[in-house]
């Protein structure tokens, strides 16, 4: 039985296969596709052991709501720029249906999944972005397996509306005190 | 039905360790707490989709404007499976690699060897509806990196693929036969199953070369399988 290829770092040169305009989710239409949804900026600084931002590193986004279509991606990427700050313009996401639970009603609290690319990372890390102020958030079954003293790092906070998007902060931190936390599936 | 049935975990040994002390860079990026493991959801289930409709494949990296890039032509070909040897089809694969001299088309690349104005070295291609799929490029050189004293990464391509979902994303890259640099190369070896790591050596195939133009090398890529094995939640 053939076994899943091994990753290997995505290294300090990955730029080659970028195209900028992926970070903006909105740029095929999404706003006339979705007039009920938000748009939104989220972005955050991404940090080392160090406490330092790492200017060179891949963040990767994807969301199942709204669902992908030709007028929206689900899916974006964005460098870390010189100050480690990654940046997404994307819809706000609604809730989506739990883990396991076809014929019942659990939700997800909305969310968006990241995943981190960079040198020095054998291997991606992924994590979730939340919104703080949400109600559901109190029984998200991802948020709940998480001890309450760090739950917070996924929680992004409002930064208010700017050119027509909610803003919102998430800063991830790699390794350390305030360590991001990271998830397995 | 099938979309909704979660993949197995990583074979064991098969995936490198995030802290992986021979490679320096791993050692301040390296998560210390460990990794909160949570049932697959559909947000882990579903993923991106690329078409070549929307996203131009990009098969031939040897041409540049102004003619052909400099150094071997190889055809890199290959099949994406899963676990349980079913095709990945239509599925978007990014490829980026150095130039024949050692040297990434990248303002961050301060190696001295000479750039080629005609292989910038970045490809897309997609696999077929058999998983099939495969490259034209230049065979990428050697070159010097600041790991350790006199730290050379061996002759590598890097590969991007996103299969039917985002548990299947898989950043990896594919190295050559024979290299005498791989036993020194802390990236490769971080990987600690010898038969995985030695799975992304690509074979050179005779079938794949063509006569007069290009040698030619298989690599076939893996990614995870669904079900079978109950999700540890």
């Amino acid at each position: 039985m053939p076994i899943a290829t091994a990753s290997q770092t995505i290294g300090p040169y990955w730029h080659l296969l970028e195209d900028e305009s992926w970070a903006d989710l909105t740029r095929l239409g999404a706003a006339a596709a979705h007039p009920d949804r938000r748009p939104i900026v989220l972005s955050g600084v991404l940090r080392d052991g160090a406490g330092d931002p790492f200017p060179d590193a891949c963040v990767e986004l994807w969301q199942a709501d709204p669902p992908a279509s030709d007028a929206f991606p689900g899916f974006g990427r964005s460098r870390t720029d010189r100050d480690g700050r990654y940046r997404f313009r994307t819809l706000m996401p609604q809730p989506v249906p739990a883990a396991g639970a076809p014929g019942t009603n659990a939700l997800q609290a909305p969310h968006l999944a990241l995943a981190i690319l960079s040198r020095g990372l054998m291997h991606a890390l992924h994590t979730r972005v939340y919104f703080a102020g949400q109600a559901l958030n109190e029984a998200d079954p991802v948020l709940s397996a998480i001890a309450p003293a760090r739950r917070g790092t996924l929680i992004a906070t409002p930064l208010g509306a700017h050119d027509g998007a909610d803003g919102w902060q998430l800063d991830l931190r790699l390794q350390g005190g305030d360590e991001t936390v990271f998830l397995e599936f | 039905m099938s979309e909704t049935l979660p993949f197995r975990p990583y074979a064991p040994g098969s995936q490198p360790a995030l802290d992986t002390p021979a490679y320096v860079g791993t050692r301040l990026r390296h998560p210390k707490q460990a990794p909160v493991k949570i049932a697959q959801s559909i947000t882990e289930l579903s993923g991106p989709r690329f078409s070549p409709t929307a996203f131009a494949p990009l098969a031939d990296m040897t041409r540049g404007a102004q003619g052909a890039a400099i150094g071997e032509r190889i055809i890199i070909a290959g099949r994406i499976t899963d676990e349980d040897g079913r095709p990945v089809p239509h599925s978007m694969i990014e490829i980026w690699q150095a130039n024949a001299a050692g040297r990434y088309d990248h303002p961050n690349d301060s190696h001295d060897a000479p750039l080629d104005p005609n292989f910038h070295g970045a490809g897309r291609v997609f696999s077929d509806a058999e998983g099939n799929w495969q490259v034209l490029t230049i065979k990428p050189g050697a070159y010097p990196w600041p790991n350790h004293v006199n730290a050379w990464r061996p002759n590598h391509v890097h590969f991007s693929l996103f299969g039917p979902a985002f548990a299947t994303r898989l950043v990896t890259q594919m190295y050559f036969p024979g290299d005498p640099l791989l036993e020194y190369d802390p990236v490769f070896n971080g990987i600690p199953d010898a038969a995985a790591r030695n799975r992304l050596i690509a074979a050179f195939d005779p079938q794949i070369t063509r006569p007069d133009f290009a040698l030619g090398y298989r690599f076939d890529i893996v990614l995870r399988g669904r079900g079978a094995t109950p999700m540890e939640a």
